[in-house]
């Protein structure tokens, strides 16, 4: 199986195809064709019950365990994902797959509409979380795998495992779900529209069409760092950078990046543009704030998975603002009413709602006895 | 497998096999475990604490981190067959309410407890004329997770008052079952299996 799967050219790191679709969204769009970008690792077993699909943030994109082609930095996850981590290649198929209205490689804004041969622009459909998903089960039919052994994701990630058991629970054996949501909360909204008047706002955005002229990198830059504040927590600010003047000794008086978390933001800022693209990044926020995952269900959460086999795992973090445990807890009643087998913890960190990309031994003793109970039984 | 506490004994044996479970303050999920392992329960658990949540999960177990004082109201009614609390009632802020919600979320429940009401307790108070530290309730009174000590009698008289029936009754001294006679002198824990009609 292994020498069949090292011949199977849709396995491997780096993958793109183009499958004819159309993906039905919630829009009413029936979209066509459709490009994925994605990667592989380990290798699918004979009876195919090992592939474990990772669900990536609003800008992470599928370059989990490897680096990424355009920062070169290590992957996003390779605390979770690789040799001897809860995540494994050497006992799962791990796939991660750029979601759709990203710019890594698969479908988005970015890409060139075959009917005019420009790119789409705004005139790519507006998507949502669910519509991504349904891509993704697209993506793994041509991989011909039919079940998965499990969905893991953070933040949007966990929107995307969320979904996945909602929308397919028959493929789904169990769901990792890690600081994340079912709804886009007022502030969560607040926050992205933000984001987003700041790109707009950026003459350069031209609404939406910049493509082969300057980008809106200012636009963009404001918005990483907008929403790069909700990622963190005040502690871990003050810990970090406190009122720490940036190479001097004194104020300025004047608007230079005095303070270390000023400069701090704009290098945030500045390093993101070069990898990502605005109107994606307006795309993908819209689809997080139209997440509710009771909403197709008369606004009970508890029926998105009733009657549901999927095992649930999820886990928040004390200090994350952004998706506070709260929501966790939200879901993990509707999944108590539904009589799903769920689990839940917060975990202590003082690094906000990125504490789930960090060092989190806890979160990984977890995740492991989670998976591995999932693969006994 | 590690051998039960003398009181989880009790329940793990009583237990119907294929029954759903729902154990309140799971600790590490030993029980849950045992239930799963030799009844083929579907067992369910609550637990305050972190490390005890992710030490049952990572043993596979279901367990949500929760706090039986605020987080049993989330269940629907009659959605286990049985729901545990061992060891527990004696730590809740309010063991009324929590008893209330454990019969209606099982069908029937077991409740386990150290007898405040033993002989020994009486002695300690009668001639020591100071709170009992004994091997079952080694706490001092100023850090004791044992906010509301309750004796036999004392719990009798409180399933009279809400109508709770009681359907099974076990005994022990140290890790000897004894009889129901004179109980609430001698018996160091009480196990009650209840039904609300």
């Amino acid at each position: 199986m292994a020498f069949l799967m090292q011949n199977d050219t849709r396995f491997g790191l780096d993958k793109k195809t183009q499958l004819p679709g159309p993906v039905q969204l919630d829009s009413g769009v029936a979209f066509a064709p459709v490009d994925f970008a994605y990667e592989t690792y380990g290798t699918l077993n004979a009876d195919k019950s090992n592939a474990i699909l990772i669900c990536h943030a609003l800008t992470g994109d599928q370059y989990v365990a490897s680096n990424h082609p355009v920062t070169g930095k290590a992957g996003w996850w390779t605390r979770m994902v690789g040799p001897g981590k809860p995540i494994d290649p050497a006992r799962h198929c791990i796939i991660s797959i750029n979601v759709l209205g990203s710019c890594m490689g698969s479908s988005g804004p970015a890409s060139i509409d075959p009917v005019t041969g420009a790119p789409y622009a705004m005139g790519f459909p507006v998507i949502t979380i669910a519509d991504m998903v349904r891509a993704q089960a697209l993506l793994l039919n041509h991989l011909g795998i039919e079940t998965l052994e499990a969905v893991v994701g953070g933040s949007m990630g966990g929107m995307q495992a969320l979904s996945w058991a909602a929308l397919y629970p028959e493929r789904v054996r169990s769901a990792v779900i890690i600081a994340s949501t079912a709804r886009h909360s007022a502030q969560n909204i607040a926050f992205h529209e933000v984001g987003r008047q700041a790109i707009m706002a950026d003459p350069s955005w031209n609404n939406g069409a910049y493509y082969g002229h300057e980008a809106p990198a200012a636009g963009l830059a404001v918005a990483r760092m907008a929403a790069h504040i909700t990622y963190l927590s005040e502690a871990g600010l003050t810990e970090k950078f406190g009122r720490r003047l940036q190479n001097r000794d004194a104020k300025s008086f004047g608007f230079d990046a005095d303070f270390q978390v000023e400069s701090y933001l704009r290098h945030q800022g500045l390093s993101f543009v070069d990898r990502f693209d605005a109107n994606s990044y307006l795309y993908i926020t819209r689809a997080m704030d139209y997440f509710d995952l009771a909403e197709p269900h008369d606004g009970v959460l508890a029926k998105a998975f009733s009657g549901t086999k999927t095992r649930f795992c999820l886990i928040s973090f004390d200090s994350d603002w952004l998706y506070p445990t709260a929501e966790s807890r939200r879901i993990v009643h509707a999944l108590n009413a539904a009589g799903a087998a769920a689990s839940f913890v917060e975990l202590s960190s003082p690094f906000g709602h990125d504490a789930f990309l960090l060092e989190a031994p806890e979160m990984n003793r977890i995740v492991d006895g989670f998976l591995r109970a999932g693969e006994s039984r | 497998m590690t051998t039960l506490r003398s009181d989880l004994a009790i329940i793990a044996r009583e237990v119907r096999p294929h029954a759903r479970i729902l154990d309140v303050g799971c600790g590490d999920g030993l029980l849950m475990a045992a239930l799963r392992d030799t009844k083929h329960a579907d067992a369910r658990g609550m637990e305050l604490d972190t490390r005890d949540v992710a030490t049952a999960v990572a043993r596979g177990l279901s367990v949500v981190q929760g706090d039986a004082d605020t987080d049993l109201a989330d269940y629907p009614d009659g959605s286990f067959d049985y729901a545990i609390l061992s060891q527990t009632l004696q730590t809740t802020k309010r063991p009324d309410l929590v008893l209330d919600h454990l019969v209606r979320i099982g069908r029937q429940a077991f409740v386990s407890f150290p007898n405040f009401a033993q002989w020994r307790m009486r002695l300690a108070h009668m001639f020591g004329g100071r709170m009992p530290v004994t091997e079952q309730l080694p706490h001092s009174w100023y850090d004791t997770p044992n906010i509301h000590h309750v004796t036999i009698d004392d719990f009798r008289s409180f399933l009279a008052e809400r109508d709770i029936r009681i359907e099974g009754q076990w005994f022990l001294s140290g890790d000897k079952p004894r009889n129901e006679r004179l109980a609430n002198l001698l018996a160091e824990h009480a196990v009650f299996l209840l039904r609300r009609d």
